[in-house]
């Protein structure tokens, strides 16, 4: 029962995207294409699911004045094993990405997920907390990839789908295009999840 | 060219050509969170600019004389955001005792600026681009006009998004992102301005 609340709050009630509006810069910035979206998405998973796993061991161990600067230092390490690894095996996806892979350590869900879940939860759920936000983070940065780079290219995942006649609105792919998908992104979560919500009260 | 046009154009292509927020997507949380007010808005930028222009300086100076030299340039990213955290706090100390009343007027934003993405990106980008301590100062300080800058406009527009009638859906986040938006085709407008100059 709690592993099923653990996966429907990182994915909907409480997905860092479209209901905190955390990590606002990565989501705008590697946006460009559903492949960068996709990356950095299983890039900060991979930071979440390690830095929740390894807090929520030391939780008893960390003096509670100093937690922020330990949780940032072992946050800190994940980012330097992801940023490695990249660019030891996908250096194309390491260039698109650039300087968001080391700035994932300031990425705010991270933290926040520290501090909120896994500095008071058990090992195993807090990975599997650290699990769903961040695939709660990923669908976002697909769907919002997606839309930009359809719009913007013409392409999804860099295979041509809405036909050669198609001409690109160059904008989505640019900087405003981030900005207001994103914001298109969260009013639509929010009409959805408030007419979910407002079924659920007059079933009640 | 002389220096001292060459330092304008700089600032100039910070500013308005490569804003940290619009064009660098740099700082968007607290472009986000801290932008409701003017006056919150206007002390945000300043102490961001403040702590921008000293970090810059010493993760340079960190950077080339222990990092380099030790051959440990891959555990730049967890000693730079140690020494900004570091850094920040030291800061907040000093303008504690210093000057109470500016203190006060930045209240709760000082400690935010650890997470500010801008502080870590800026001081990783000087690094990257290969600047010499002179420009990585000049990219701090001008980095954090732009912050302060594109805040302070955005601000301005929220304030007046305030009074007007949003759909309820739009509300909050998703308008003030739109503008932002709207606010940064403007700045679209501005590429290309100093093509040719630098």
């Amino acid at each position: 029962m709690k592993f099923k609340s653990i996966v429907k709050n990182g994915i909907i009630t409480e997905n860092p995207t479209f209901r905190l509006v955390l990590g606002t810069c990565p989501t705008i910035a590697v946006s460009t294409s559903a492949a960068n979206g996709l990356g950095m998405g299983l890039a900060a998973t991979f930071v979440l699911l390690g830095s929740n796993l390894v807090i929520s061991l030391l939780r008893n161990f960390i003096p509670d004045k100093v937690r922020i600067p330990a949780f940032v230092v072992i946050i800190a390490s994940f980012v330097t094993i992801v940023e490695l690894l990249m660019k030891a095996f996908l250096p194309a996806l390491n260039e698109s990405l650039g300087i968001f892979i080391p700035l994932i350590v300031v990425n705010c869900i991270i933290l926040a997920r520290a501090e909120a879940f896994a500095s008071k939860n058990g090992p195993i759920a807090s990975a599997a907390d650290g699990i769903f936000m961040g695939l709660g983070f990923t669908m976002s940065l697909v769907i919002i990839s997606s839309i930009r780079e359809i719009l913007g290219a013409g392409t999804w995942f860099g295979a041509q789908v809405l036909g050669a006649s198609f001409q690109p609105a160059t904008m989505f792919a640019q900087a405003p295009g981030g900005f207001i998908v994103f914001g298109f992104y969260i009013a639509a979560a929010n009409l959805i999840v408030g007419y979910f919500e407002k079924r659920k009260g007059a079933k009640a | 060219m002389s220096e001292i046009l060459r330092v304008l154009i700089i600032v100039i292509n910070a500013v308005l050509v490569e804003n940290v927020v619009m064009s660098k997507f740099l700082g968007i949380c607290p472009f986000l969170g801290v932008s409701k007010k003017i006056d919150t808005a206007v002390s945000m930028g300043i102490a961001v600019t403040f702590v921008l222009a000293l970090s810059s300086v010493i993760t340079f100076l960190i950077h080339y004389s222990i990092l380099v030299p030790m051959g440990m340039e891959y555990m730049q990213t967890i000693v730079f955001i140690l020494v900004i955290a570091a850094l920040v706090q030291f800061v907040e100390m000093f303008i504690k005792k210093a000057s109470p009343a500016l203190y006060k007027a930045l209240g709760i934003y000082l400690p935010l600026i650890t997470t500010n993405c801008c502080v870590l990106g800026i001081a990783i980008l000087n690094i990257q681009n290969g600047y010499n301590l002179f420009y990585t100062l000049l990219a701090g300080i001008s980095g954090g006009i732009s912050f302060t800058f594109a805040i302070v406009l955005f601000a301005g527009i929220r304030e007046r998004l305030d009074t007007s009638d949003i759909p309820p859906a739009l509300q909050g986040f998703p308008i003030a992102l739109i503008s932002a938006g709207l606010m940064s085709i403007a700045f679209l407008g501005f590429s290309g301005l100093t093509s040719g100059l630098l």
